[in-house]
């Protein structure tokens, strides 16, 4: 049984403390970014469908080709994992499967981010 | 998460068929959302054959001779019948599917075989094709639909140029009927706190008017990933505007107002 008046639901909690329009620009920005970016990584792997590990290593650690394959691992994984967060903020009404949920991404992504980072510098100067 | 079945109570049944009086020769099938809720019954369609020969040419005319004629029982909003109230906002469409519109500027002739009425989406059902619209109601309340200035009025009118008063076309003319707001599958997930359509072009005619001084106000009040940002561009808003609108637009005017001020 609820007594609340309609207004006082409507107004909840009140704003986030979040902001919105930080979220929606950075998610902007990152697509921005991966046209090129990705473009770039599409024509360069279809290029290499028949190389060899040895030449893949090589490519990884070619001039530039570090910093773009990084920055492009970035604008991935921060795109990536706005956009699921407004997933599951639009579908996922469950208190506790909502904050899991959101964690789960933003751990899950920045945990890979740095894992292929970390493999990109690895193939380029260990090998 | 989100339901996208309807719960076992919601569930629609076969309703009645009202037939057409004999002799009549151009009928027509109106197949109409039925609720009571002092009955503890699913809901259900009924369909009501309407003699188009005595009937006028709208839907809402259809509507009217379906209760004066056919059944009094049938419970509907409507007041002007010429698209200025917003009241007989329904869903209203063919077998197939409907669109959010008013019956009263809907022609009957535009819709090929049985015509489908059922009450504006995802919003509670009080009767038939009333639907509860107090969450609406008080979202418009909560962007305080109302010309805010610190400064006091000059005698007479407060001045707008023919420039300024051109921005508020197209804001202007909403009639708060909801269509637009209940079309949204955005607005259907999260419609306690994202605002929808109709309240957002309402919050960006006041922040469109040269004459309010509360802009950034405003501003900061929508500055949020459910009240402003739910908004998907899904467009669903504008293209069943029966007015005309076009209320997407108007919400990408805040964001990009939201974007300048950073």
């Amino acid at each position: 049984m609820e007594f609340r008046s309609t207004l006082r639901k409507v107004r909840g909690r009140g704003l986030s403390t979040e902001g919105g329009v930080g979220h929606w620009w950075a998610e902007r920005i990152t697509a921005i970014a991966l046209v090129p970016l990705t473009l770039w990584f599409v024509v360069s792997a279809i290029s290499m469908v028949d190389a060899d590990h040895a030449t893949f290593s090589h490519w990884v650690g070619a001039e530039g080709n570090p910093v773009l394959l990084i920055l492009l691992t970035i604008a991935v994984y921060q795109h990536g994992h706005l956009a699921l967060q407004v997933i599951i903020e639009d579908y996922i009404h469950h208190e506790a499967a909502h904050f899991t949920a959101l964690i789960a991404v933003k751990l899950g992504a920045f945990f890979l981010a740095v894992f292929t980072i970390f493999s990109i510098a690895k193939l380029a100067f260990g090998g | 998460m989100v339901e996208f079945m309807l719960p076992a109570n919601s569930k629609i049944t076969k309703g009645k068929t009202v037939r057409a009086p004999a002799g009549a020769t151009r009928i027509k099938n109106f197949k109409v959302y039925r609720f009571d809720p002092d009955s503890g019954e699913n809901p259900r369609w009924d369909i009501f054959e309407v003699d188009l020969d005595t009937c006028g040419p709208m839907v809402l005319d259809a509507l009217l001779k379906i209760k004066n004629e056919m059944d009094s029982t049938l419970a509907f909003r409507r007041s002007c019948r010429e698209g200025v109230c917003g009241s007989c906002a329904f869903n209203i469409g063919d077998s197939v599917g409907g669109t959010n519109t008013l019956a009263c500027t809907k022609p009957i002739d535009d819709i090929k075989g049985d015509i489908t009425i059922s009450p504006l989406p995802h919003l509670p059902v009080i009767k038939d094709l009333v639907a509860d619209l107090s969450v609406p109601y008080a979202q418009y309340t909560s962007i305080e639909p109302w010309l805010q200035a610190d400064t006091p009025p000059p005698p007479g009118e407060r001045l707008q140029s023919p420039e300024e008063r051109e921005k508020l076309d197209g804001l202007w003319e909403c009639i708060l009927c909801f269509c637009c707001q209940t079309s949204c599958p955005s607005y259907w997930w999260n419609g306690d706190r994202y605002l929808g359509a109709a309240i957002l072009l309402q919050s960006y005619r006041w922040i469109a008017d040269s004459r309010d001084e509360a802009t950034g106000k405003r501003l900061d009040d929508l500055d949020d990933p459910f009240k402003l940002y739910r908004c998907h561009t899904i467009m669903n808003c504008t293209s069943t505007c029966p007015k005309g609108l076009n209320p997407g637009k108007a919400i990408g005017e805040i964001k990009t107002a939201l974007i300048k001020r950073r």
